[in-house]
């Protein structure tokens, strides 16, 4: 078994038309030479799910810009004007989705969940067309799990199995989307023997990683 | 007359008179994150910063600068002895799950219901609500600090009239003008600015003030 992948090779998996999950937080913990080698090669027609659509020269915004998105489903697009031009123009289709919301239905489409019961958006646009269930008299929306065909996410510190520890704010949603697509990439700043890695340090499991590729610098 | 800068500062410190021993607190992006730096003498409030950890700390000198410590408007921060760096689930299991005693947001508009909006209007700014609706429905208690209105425009209205973030969440109110509290009748004129009238302040609000019992001065404008 050899997880390890060149940025080409790894890229080469990401077809048109696939759903593609990022990692980061306004391109902090984002697998940015991926994200490069991906506007390169042109990749189109692709479903982002991320937390939200980065800036026009970082991070998954570069990807907006290239317009390689026919969807993006974020919580924030207010950092890149891009997207919200292609929104209004009808380029693409933009789903808002609350933060809280967004990880949960990634973490249910790992997990093996049906879904999530939350009361964030009653009251608001977000619970349009949802069913409601109330549960001890308490109302809450039903959140469907968001899966992808493919997740690229970053890790700091990253074994030769793909098991993953993160350092500062960039564990945010690269952890749970590591388990939601079928097929994830890291993107490791840091690769390390097996072995090297404390199992008590280790955030997420390399069970879930199923390619790793060389980030940091050249 | 006060300048933008000394509106925010104002409302700001009013604010931070709300914050107890022990909170743990989210603050908005923009003017809410100026209340940090008015935390009373002798409390411990915990920030969280909703992309993930818990003990945010000030902003860094140019030579502390960390690329992966930032918060959730992606400026470098620090964060404190005994801080703790999670994930996204985590972190809105904090919100969600109830364990943030209070969120101070800005707003669009407010109105006497609770009710609030700041995430969109639509066909012109989009930005989304990012952890905004999880944080107002999720924490204990909401404060809304903003200008009391938009160029002279209330913003504090009977009832909203922009997408909603979240429905009959938010507590308390506080503007260069006032401190309003909701509650089931409407909004009860808790204090004022010295320079204002009740008068004055309903001029430029669009709600009905309920005015119960003695009005507190807030403190002396800057």
């Amino acid at each position: 078994m050899n997880k390890l992948r060149t940025i080409e090779e790894a890229v080469a998996l990401i077809k048109d038309g696939d759903t593609l999950m990022v990692g980061g937080f306004l391109a902090v913990g984002t697998p940015t030479k991926l994200i490069d080698a991906i506007v390169d090669k042109g990749i189109k027609d692709l479903t982002l799910i991320c937390n939200d659509s980065g800036f026009m020269d970082r991070g998954v915004g570069k990807m907006v810009v290239a317009k390689q998105f026919k969807k993006i489903i974020a919580s924030h697009i207010g950092t890149n004007k891009e997207t919200g031009r292609q929104m209004v123009a009808g380029e693409t289709e933009v789903v808002l989705v609350p933060q809280g919301t967004l990880i949960e239905q990634i973490r249910a489409a790992g997990y093996g969940l049906g879904g999530v019961l939350t009361a964030t958006g009653l009251g608001t646009e977000v619970e349009k067309g949802k069913d409601k269930v109330v549960v001890d008299g308490k109302e809450f929306l039903l959140e469907k799990p968001l899966k992808a065909d493919v997740a690229i996410i970053f890790g700091n510190h990253v074994d030769k199995y793909g098991n993953i520890e993160y350092y500062g704010a960039t564990r945010n949603f690269n952890h749970m989307m590591a388990a939601a697509a079928d097929i994830t990439i890291v993107e490791a700043l840091n690769i390390v023997e097996v072995g090297e890695l404390d199992p008590n340090s280790v955030h997420t499991p390399g069970v879930f990683v199923n390619y790793i590729v060389p980030g940091g610098e050249d | 007359m006060m300048d933008k800068a000394q509106v925010q500062e104002y409302i700001a410190r009013r604010v931070a008179h709300e914050l107890r021993d022990g909170d743990v607190v989210n603050l908005g992006i923009g003017l809410p994150t100026k209340v940090a730096n008015y935390v009373p003498e002798g409390k411990t409030i915990v920030f969280q910063s909703e992309n993930g950890f818990v003990g945010l700390g000030p902003s860094p000198s140019e030579d502390n600068i960390d690329p992966f410590i930032t918060n959730a408007g992606g400026m470098p921060v620090t964060i404190l002895p005994g801080g703790v760096f999670f994930d996204s689930a985590l972190s809105f299991g904090i919100i969600r799950g109830g364990h943030v005693d209070l969120t101070v947001l800005g707003a669009l508009q407010v109105d006497e219901e609770g009710n609030i909006a700041n995430y969109m209007i639509p066909g012109k700014m989009v930005p989304g609500m990012g952890g905004a609706m999880d944080l107002i429905s999720g924490a204990k208690k909401v404060i809304v600090a903003m200008e009391h209105t938009a160029k002279g425009n209330p913003k504090i209205l009977k009832k909203c009239s922009l997408p909603l973030t979240a429905a009959h969440q938010v507590d308390m109110i506080i503007t260069e003008m006032c401190v309003l509290e909701v509650t089931e009748e409407g909004l009860l004129l808790k204090e004022r600015n010295p320079d204002f009238t009740i008068e004055d302040i309903q001029a430029v609000t669009d709600a009905p003030l309920l005015v119960k019992g003695e009005v507190k001065l807030m403190g002396t404008p800057l």
